[in-house]
């Protein structure tokens, strides 16, 4: 049968092997293209180097989202996780380098903690995890706002800011090397690992397809949730630390970026309420989100008309997916 | 994808529009001659003492509001929302505390930056009737005005920091403001820009009348001297989004001259894009932050830092006072001197004490509870 219609449509091959390809590749691609058209330093290794460097942080992000909402859930408190890493880190670290290792120990100590309360908030307490990790976010913002008082107290040494900052030179081939992008890959293959190449990623989705049928086959379904949120915490303590790095210490570094995380997963095809998605589709719509933000400062439009336009071509990119799984079915 | 261009494409278009319609009303040449003449003046009054300094100001007789004490002071604040409000804010407690033999109550409302609540808290200071003399600090300038015009009905009213559109506070209290900022900066940056030399203008958001001033001044000054500005960038007062920016910018041109900003907070981090491309300091004019003084010391930058003082949060309280006890106040606009922080007095201002965003120009090292209470060391 698929011969005989392989044999009637040649080209069908080809269309079924692009349907393949996550559509944020696509779109990413496209929207590269015209940054580089705009600004040709993009198109040099160092630009695209550069480029991955800023985006690496969502990218993790996002790679620590898909997890939660593969599930079936939502994590909102890794914006402000992110903020009270780096208030956290300032706070910690009082600028002396000898401090970093264990202050970043005790950060992810932190990451863990509010991972664990998410999903047990979530597992036990069976609220809806849009409502318990809006709790967090209050919470842990308050939290960071409480103990720096409103205003940056101090400076990260510059061991600490190394991941987000330090960026090797005279490299072959890229020119230029930044960490970021080398923890951009350690993060992305542990999640690539966590998600396709163990039971536990089958398990994921398997709760965010239909959590009873999941249970009844005998997966674990709480140590399931608790988990999606421990590893979404400490992509986020990750990502705090890197924002931290490249850009210092200020009190509104993670704002805004939960909803980012979770835009970039929808763009990357993960499908909310659970059941699909891929690391692949997570990290190509944080790249994708990102080179919009690029390409939108480079046009020079003004804040609101940007947003305006970031919202709608956001539509867009989730409404071409849709689109392209209702043709593939 | 063609959708999505032509998207941009009339989006482009219609936001052209929109700032030519805002720009007019942000550039005004009588302000701007206004601040200028200002700038030029000798401040009167103490010289130790720039929050109680004025500009060109004549005393108002205030008699009739006399009182005997001590006084109930009342306070509706716009907010604290960013760390100019939390240091401005703790100035003024402290200030509260110097002169607590004459106040018996300080009453203080946080609109929390929303207008209608502002307008519900200056409602109900007025009819509680605790309330000697009102102080008021508006969120937005239109929207406060009736609500203030309604409190002078009852009882002495002093405005600081933005205004309102109304004279029937006694005085009004603010330093030069947006257009001054934008002259003070954009002359120092002119004095020192080589020949051909390229400027990067880094903004906050467009659509905030005191960065717009400080923006539309500037830019008048570098277009009547042939400067290039190669961008004017919002940067959302963002860090990370700050440095991406100046990246870009030094990959585009290859040197960037000067860097012009309209707030100080990012600076440091405007810098850092240079120091992580390899780059030679650009001239670069802040602001009073710390962080931002103490890198300009330690890497020796031809630099300037303007102010926007936040010393300003003391007058009002030394005002009110005065105006209970029947003594003249300057009014009805009371103009503060609007100091800068040049390479010679850098000094003095410099602080590794204090927290990265406190504002140096505080006017508070005389006052109770310094340094801690503004979280220094």
């Amino acid at each position: 049968m698929t011969l005989v219609l392989d044999q009637r449509r040649p080209a069908s091959r080809a269309l079924a092997l692009a349907r393949k390809v996550n559509v944020a590749v696509i779109v990413f691609l496209v929207l590269y293209l015209a940054i580089g058209l705009l600004q040709p330093t993009y198109f040099e290794p160092a630009g695209l180097m550069n480029f991955l460097r800023r985006a690496a942080p969502l990218a993790i992000l996002s790679a620590g989202q898909l997890f939660v909402l593969a599930s079936g859930g939502f994590d909102l408190s890794v914006g402000s996780l992110i903020t009270l890493t780096v208030i956290g880190g300032s706070m910690l670290t009082a600028n002396d380098p000898s401090r970093t290792w264990w202050a970043i120990a005790a950060l992810y100590g932190v990451g863990l903690a509010v991972g664990l309360i998410n999903g047990a908030v979530v597992a036990f307490l069976k609220t809806p995890s849009i409502i318990a990790t809006l709790g967090t976010l209050l919470s842990v913002n308050g939290a960071a706002m409480m103990w720096s008082g409103g205003a940056p107290r101090g400076y990260l040494p510059d061991n600490f800011r190394m991941f987000g900052r330090l960026v090797l030179h005279d490299v072959p081939i890229v020119k230029i090397f930044p960490i970021a992008i080398a923890v951009l890959a350690v993060c992305g293959a542990l999640a690539y690992w966590g998600f396709h190449g163990a039971v536990f990623g089958r398990r994921i989705l398997a709760v965010g397809d239909n959590p009873r049928a999941a249970e009844l086959s005998g997966v674990r379904v709480r140590s399931v949730r608790i988990g999606v949120f421990v590893i979404s915490a400490l992509a986020a303590v990750t990502a705090g630390i890197m924002l931290g790095g490249f850009g210092g210490v200020s009190v509104d570094v993670g704002l805004g970026l939960e909803l980012q995380s979770i835009a970039a997963c929808v763009v990357g095809g993960v499908q909310l309420m659970g059941g699909r998605g891929s690391v692949t589709g997570a990290i190509a719509g944080a790249l994708t989100l990102f080179a919009l933000f690029t390409l939108l400062t480079l046009l020079g439009l003004p804040q609101p008309l940007k947003e305006t336009a970031q919202g709608l071509i956001l539509i867009a990119a989730v409404a071409l997916g849709a689109w392209r799984r209702r043709r593939a079915v | 994808m063609r959708k999505m261009i032509m998207r941009l494409a009339v989006g482009a278009a219609l936001a052209s529009f929109a700032g030519a319609a805002l720009a007019q009303n942000f550039d005004d040449p009588k302000e701007f001659q206004a601040a200028k003449d200002l700038l030029a003046m000798q401040p009167q009054g103490p010289a130790d003492k720039p929050w109680e300094q004025n500009l060109g100001g004549k005393e108002v007789d205030t008699s009739k509001y006399k009182k005997s004490g001590p006084y109930r002071v009342c306070f509706s604040n716009a907010g604290v929302d960013n760390p100019w409000r939390v240091v401005g804010w703790t100035n003024m407690q402290a200030q509260v505390e110097v002169l607590k033999s004459d106040i018996k109550s300080f009453t203080v409302a946080d609109a929390e930056g929303k207008d209608d609540k502002q307008i519900s808290d200056i409602n109900s200071f007025v009819s509680s009737g605790n309330c000697d003399i009102l102080i008021v600090s508006p969120n937005t300038t239109a929207a406060l005005t009736p609500a203030v015009e309604a409190a002078c009905q009852k009882l002495p009213v002093v405005v600081f920091d933005r205004g309102v559109l109304t004279q029937c506070p006694v005085t009004f209290i603010n330093p030069i403001g947006g257009y001054g900022w934008g002259i003070q900066t954009a002359n120092f940056i002119v004095s020192k820009l080589p020949k051909g030399g390229k400027v990067l203008a880094l903004r906050i958001l467009p659509g905030v009348d005191v960065l717009e001033t400080r923006w539309s001044a500037a830019n008048r000054i570098f277009k009547e001297n042939g400067v290039q500005v190669v961008g004017a960038e919002f940067t959302n007062g963002d860090n990370a989004k700050t440095k991406s920016i100046v990246e870009d910018y030094i990959n585009r041109f290859g040197k960037i001259d000067a860097v012009w900003m309209d707030a100080g907070a990012t600076a440091v981090a405007a810098l850092e894009a240079f120091e992580d491309a390899g780059q030679p300091y650009p001239i670069i004019t802040g602001e009073d932050q710390e962080d931002f003084l103490m890198k300009w010391k330690a890497k020796n930058l031809t630099a300037m830092a303007p102010t926007y003082p936040t010393y300003q949060w003391r007058t009002p309280i030394i005002a009110a006072v005065k105006i209970l006890k029947g003594e003249p106040v300057i009014g009805p606009t009371w103009k503060l001197p609007q100091p800068v922080i040049m390479q010679t007095d850098l000094d003095k201002y410099v602080d590794d004490k204090m927290p990265p965003l406190h504002y140096a120009m505080c006017g508070c090292k005389d006052l109770p509870g310094y340094p801690q209470r503004w979280g220094g060391k």
